[in-house]
């Protein structure tokens, strides 16, 4: 392979890796909040997270572009931070695909947690274990189905995007060009061969993640 | 008394309107119709809802002062829920020590060893949760919240989810634990059963009201209780086996105001029992006759005569030395055997369950 398209895949894994991981930090107490919330702010606040399933990439990517931009509010802080400006920078990417990938990881987890129900952890504060506590003796380990497709999906979501990355990111070798976005390159050079190797790698691996995680829900629900 | 509860909440289709002063020793048994209150009352007392008025002490500690509220994880109780609710993830041992290990070993008084043994769980410590019947999983429930070593036990229908061979099986734990620890238990229920089996002072309520409270025998003996027992209507005698009959298989209970021949259950002279007489089962004669088979027959004092639910029967409230009875009779026998209070009559006694 390329040595153009190992980077990608990096890159790739990379990206995927850093936003997953993000994602669980800043996911998991939304989700927590949406599934034990009564406030009115939950369904605007979950229809906000649901938005880039419905919504196509370029519209998620054009305002990103216009807030973490020169004229942008972000950007104007980030600029004033001395962090300089993140679009068509790796870490660019990563906002972008937080915020195109959180639905896949947000969603899981409040399922997960609204499935537990309020009993297991009225039980841990009867056995005196604090609300913190019972966060984490009680409610993750309960949750645990919900994290694990909380992860694959996200990750999986991450490694397929295009629009977005195109978008933010554009098209910088080592820094930006990641897996689809080199295929697209392939394409148009009608170098078909390297973009089988990476068009079809992509369609194995996604193949085989949703087939371990379908066969994980199966095993979990068998008795 | 040292149980200080009063609390005032509205909620949807019914207030809860409570003040209430619970022995420190014993168990108290919350009793009423589904809807009369009594889940929320514990659910308050635990900290686990909350009401904006309300007043809770426990033993001289406050555990509430109206928005002055001790979250629940920092109160000394334990909670029994009608479902075992026991942590799936974990296994039966690290659900039992998950409060345990949370308390100060100082604060410890009740033995892993010891709950594990009153409760019978120790075969199946390694097992999971899900592979266990509905009645281990109670008592593993029970034994959970035992070693925490609450200042108060609180138990919210912990058999109702169970069936009949399960609550059977489980009955004697729960007699065992309550005459062996020193823990003053809150038991919430609507079975008069469980009740005249396990409580030592009631707390009747109805429509979020506490509408009668006193020690069992004395309040299951008021004609004035607002709750229809219906069926259920009688009172419980403590007492001690003091006499065996091996011939006929019989056993005298002794109890303050007198004595009963039961069934033979086994207990040992001397072993304390309960007795449990329906109303229903006593009959009122005027002369004490040898030609029945009746074989309990004391002399009391007719105290006072109430309506029934049926307009054809009344209940009589007969007093011995000290306790009362409760029976079931006609309103014309009522007439005509002229049963009015200080009358002393004869009281017929069909059956006598023996029920602890």
């Amino acid at each position: 392979m390329p040595s153009a398209d190992l980077h990608a895949v990096w890159l790739t894994l990379k990206l995927a890796s850093c936003t997953t991981l993000i994602l669980l930090l800043v996911g998991t107490p939304l989700a927590w909040w949406l599934a034990r919330t009564h406030s009115w702010w939950k369904s605007p606040v979950a229809a906000v997270v649901a938005l880039p399933i419905v919504l196509p990439p370029t519209v998620i990517g054009f305002y990103l572009l216009l807030l973490l931009g020169p004229e942008g509010v972000v950007g104007q802080f980030t600029a004033w931070a001395g962090i300089g400006l993140l679009p068509f920078t790796f870490w660019g990417l990563v906002v972008a695909s937080v915020f195109y990938s959180m639905p896949f990881v947000v969603q899981p987890i409040q399922n997960a947690f609204e499935a537990i129900g309020a009993r297991p952890l009225e039980v841990a504060a009867t056995l005196r274990a604090s609300p913190l506590d019972a966060f984490f003796t009680v409610a993750l380990p309960l949750a645990r189905p919900g994290f694990l497709t909380a992860i694959v999906l996200g990750f999986a979501h991450t490694v397929g995007e295009f629009g977005i990355v195109l978008m933010i990111g554009g098209n910088i070798p080592g820094v930006t060009r990641v897996i689809s976005v080199q295929i697209y390159d392939h394409v148009e050079a009608l170098e078909y061969v390297q973009a089988h190797w990476l068009a079809g790698g992509m369609l194995t691996f996604s193949f085989l993640v949703l087939l371990a995680l379908y066969l994980l829900n199966q095993a979990k629900q068998r008795p | 008394m040292t149980i200080e509860a009063c609390f005032r909440h509205g909620y949807p289709g019914f207030t809860l309107d409570v003040d209430l002063s619970l022995p420190e020793r014993g168990v108290t048994a919350l009793f009423g119709h589904s809807g009369a209150g009594k889940t929320t009352l514990l659910r308050l007392i635990a900290g686990l809802e909350q009401a904006a008025n309300g007043k809770l002490t426990v033993n001289g500690e406050v555990w509430q002062n109206n928005s002055d509220v001790l979250p629940p994880h920092r109160r000394s109780l334990g909670y029994v829920f009608q479902e075992a609710s026991l942590f799936s993830h974990l296994s039966v041992r690290d659900n039992l020590v998950y409060g345990m290990k949370r308390v100060p070993v100082r604060l410890r008084r009740v033995a892993l060893e010891r709950a594990i043994e009153l409760l019978g769980i120790a075969g199946f410590l390694q097992r999971m949760p899900d592979s266990l019947s509905g009645g281990e999983r109670q008592r593993v429930a029970i034994a959970r919240a035992l070693v925490t070593s609450p200042r108060l036990l609180l138990m919210d229908e912990p058999l109702a989810a169970l069936d009949l061979a399960r609550k059977t099986e489980i009955l004697p734990y729960l007699e065992r634990l309550f005459e062996e620890l020193e823990m003053p238990v809150l038991y919430v229920s609507h079975s008069p059963d469980e009740v005249a089996r396990l409580a030592d002072y009631l707390v009747v309520m109805d429509a979020g009201r506490a509408v009668a409270t006193g020690a069992l025998s004395e309040t299951l003996a008021r004609l004035d209780l607002p709750i229809r027992l219906g069926e259920d209507v009688g009172v419980v005698l403590q007492g001690s086996v003091a006499e065996k009959d091996q011939q006929w298989h019989l056993a005298r209970i002794r109890c303050s105001d007198g004595d009963f021949w039961v069934r033979d259950a086994g207990h040992p002279i001397g072993h304390g029992v309960r007795v449990r007489i329906l109303a229903r089962d006593i009959s009122i004669a005027l002369h004490r006759t040898d030609d029945s088979s009746i074989v309990n027959i004391l002399p009391v004092e007719v105290v006072e005569v109430a309506d029934d639910t049926h307009p054809a029967q009344v209940l009589v409230k007969l007093r011995l030395a000290t306790s009362c009875l409760l029976a079931r009779v006609t309103r014309r026998s009522a007439a005509s055997l002229n049963l009015i209070p200080g009358r002393r009559v004869f009281a017929q006694i069909k059956a006598v369950a023996l029920i602890a």
